[in-house]
């Protein structure tokens, strides 16, 4: 699974598809293949040429695959900036930039344990494809919107994969209980590896650290440079460090990140 | 037309130069263009010594433009000098040290620390810092404090430039041009970000952890053309421009107004190669408007 060729690059990528799953919110994007290689839970910033002036920032978005034929990106319109981008048309060019970030790292002969929930599905697309033993790997997917709208019947077919809807209070509570059995279960086993939304990434950081498990989670914070220059995406650690997401993550050991309600805790005057 | 530009004892071999604070300290551009063909690269500002910044969220998006609170998070002047500035080619492109500190006193130790450093090609003095309760704008906001930086830091600067960043958060910009001059700034930058704020009805809470932050991006291009036209027209120490640049057309614009270089911040954000394309489409530009001359261009505006 090591990759080489991982140098990042600006790119001006032509968009050859977009498709829809499920409802227009959840998009396909396929562009250009760039020449480097990637590690999985790395991503790119995009921002569309027409774009000019507004909105300033480009969008960070997962690498969910690469094939010799095109990059793929799977967003799921939230703001603005997704829907500027939903509605681009095939032919028109984007402003990419990337691999971003350190990405996973595993050993591919330890069994994985991965935690996705909503467009944390991204990353472990191609993960899982490219897996060498995806009969070692398995999969635990939360999601809210019908399973119709997220790539998860793509995963290969040997992983061991296992879906639950939350639409309901009572669903969270025991998506979390499901959560809290597997993370000890499996803690001591091998890897897990979580992306998703902060609030189950906090659960998940919770009852990995309880279990001692050794779990990696790849964090989503709002980013403007994506290359560790403006300090606006960083995460609080434990040691008291400030660091940049987009450079020294996306993916921090889940005992290493502090998140923002614990942040006042750790620094009860910010430092001004 | 050679791009060529001095600005006092500062020669760049283009009017271009990277933003405090957009440009981290140069390294993080390395894979997207060759540091060696900017006019300069300021690095991020740095303290005596190392500081935390403030919590998230510290950015936030707005029209045309953005608002930032990083709180001058940084790794230090030691630091600085240890591990990132022997990589950066500094003998090819001038490395400014953008300075931050609470006190006059610690700017005046900073000078002296950066002072004798031959990497260093010259200072630039954040009077003009919105985001932090102490320092920054309390010096950029009073004529007589701001003198008294300026007057430190030039006694411990050796032969260093010291560039003076200002501040458009003031009700005169001239005053306080005119003040840094007499002071003994060598060069003036301007404008640092405009105060401003952005609120989220549904949370009722400020976007931004610290409820202020300084406004950039093109959405400010006009204030910074106006005050730098103005500072311009009041001092005879050259002006750095910035606030709002995307462009090579933006670039001549300040220019026409009467600054000899600019710098590029927030655009940065839009494509990390940005400083760098922008050289050669300045270069086309000029070529294309048929301008032989800085010297003769700049600050030719008809009014
Ligand atoms: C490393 C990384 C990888 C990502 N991978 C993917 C991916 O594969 N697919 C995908 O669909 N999205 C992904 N995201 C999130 C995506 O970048 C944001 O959804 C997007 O930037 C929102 O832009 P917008 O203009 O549509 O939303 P905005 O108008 O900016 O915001 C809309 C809403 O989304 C919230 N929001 C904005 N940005 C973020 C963010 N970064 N994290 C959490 N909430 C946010 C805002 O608070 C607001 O409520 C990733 C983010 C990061 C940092
Ligand atoms: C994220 C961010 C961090 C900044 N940090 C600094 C800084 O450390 N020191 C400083 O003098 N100016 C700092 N600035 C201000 C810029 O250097 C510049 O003056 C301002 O952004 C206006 O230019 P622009 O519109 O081209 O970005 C910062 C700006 C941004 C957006
Ligand atoms: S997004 Fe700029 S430092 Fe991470």
């Amino acid at each position: 699974m090591l990759e080489t060729n991982i140098k990042p690059s600006c790119l001006k990528p032509e968009i050859q598809a977009i498709t829809y799953a499920g409802s227009g919110d959840f998009v396909h994007l396929y562009m250009q293949p760039p020449a480097w290689g990637y590690r999985p839970g790395q991503f790119v910033m995009v921002r569309p040429g027409e774009w000019g002036n507004d909105p300033v920032w480009p969008r960070p978005f997962s690498i969910c695959e690469k094939t010799s034929d095109s990059l793929r990106l799977f967003i799921q319109v939230v703001g603005r900036g997704t829907s500027l981008i939903s509605r681009l048309q095939p032919g028109s060019t984007l402003d990419m930039w990337g691999p971003l970030g350190n990405g996973f790292s595993f050993d591919p002969d330890v069994p994985l344990l991965i935690l996705a929930g909503g467009m944390g599905i991204a990353p472990f697309i191609g993960l899982c494809k490219r897996h060498p033993h995806p009969g070692r790997i398995n999969f635990l997917f939360g999601h809210r919107m019908g399973i119709e709208c997220y790539p998860f019947a793509e995963l290969p077919q040997k992983v061991n994969k296992t879906h639950l809807n939350q639409q309901t209070a009572g669903d969270i509570v025991s998506f979390q209980k499901v959560l809290e059995k597997r993370i000890r279960d499996f803690s001591g086993r091998g890897r897990i590896l979580a992306c998703g939304p902060s609030p189950f990434l906090k659960v998940v950081r919770k009852y990995s650290i309880e279990s001692g498990a050794d779990t990696w989670i790849s964090l989503e914070n709002r980013m403007a440079c994506g290359v560790g220059a403006c300090l606006g995406c960083v995460t609080g650690t434990t040691t008291g460090e400030y660091l940049q997401t987009c450079t020294h993550g996306p993916v921090f050991r889940a005992d290493e990140v502090v998140f923002e309600e614990d942040d006042r805790l750790l620094s009860a005057k910010p430092h001004l | 037309m050679d791009l060529g530009v001095t600005l006092g004892a500062l020669r760049l071999k283009n009017p271009i130069m990277t933003a405090s604070g957009t440009f981290g300290y140069g390294l993080e551009f390395t894979s997207y263009g060759r540091l060696e063909e900017l006019g300069a690269i300021v690095v991020k500002g740095l303290s005596l010594q190392p500081r935390k910044g403030n919590p998230m969220p510290r950015i936030a998006e707005t029209p045309c433009g953005m608002l930032n609170a990083i709180g001058l998070q940084n790794i230090g002047v030691e630091k600085f000098l240890q591990e990132k500035l022997p990589r950066l080619p500094w003998k090819e492109t001038p490395v400014v040290v953008n300075l931050y500190a609470q006190k006059a006193e610690e700017f005046a130790d900073l000078a002296a620390v950066l002072g004798s450093e031959p990497g260093v090609g010259a200072l630039e003095v954040n009077i003009s810092c919105p985001n932090v309760r102490q320092g920054g704008l309390q010096f950029g906001q009073n004529p007589d404090a701001a003198v008294r930086v300026v007057e430190m830091v030039k006694k411990n600067a050796g032969q260093k430039p010291v560039i003076v960043k200002l501040s458009p958060n003031v009700a005169d910009i001239k005053v306080i041009a005119g003040a840094v001059e007499s002071a003994g700034a060598d060069i003036i930058s301007l404008i640092n970000t405009i105060g401003g704020m952005a609120v989220d009805i549904r949370t009722r809470k400020p976007c931004l952890a610290n409820a202020f932050g300084g406004l950039s991006g093109p959405a400010i291009k006009p204030v910074a053309l106006k005050m730098v036209y103005e500072v311009c027209s009041t001092v005879k120490i050259p002006v750095i421009g910035l606030g709002g640049i995307t462009s090579a057309r933006d670039i001549l614009e300040f220019i026409l107004v009467g600054a000899s270089a600019v710098q590029i911040g927030t655009a940065t954000f839009t494509r990390p190669d940005k400083v760098f394309t922008l050289v050669n489409e300045l270069r086309e530009l000029v070529t294309q408007l048929e301008i032989e001359d800085w010297a003769r261009f700049r600050g030719s505006l008809e009014t």
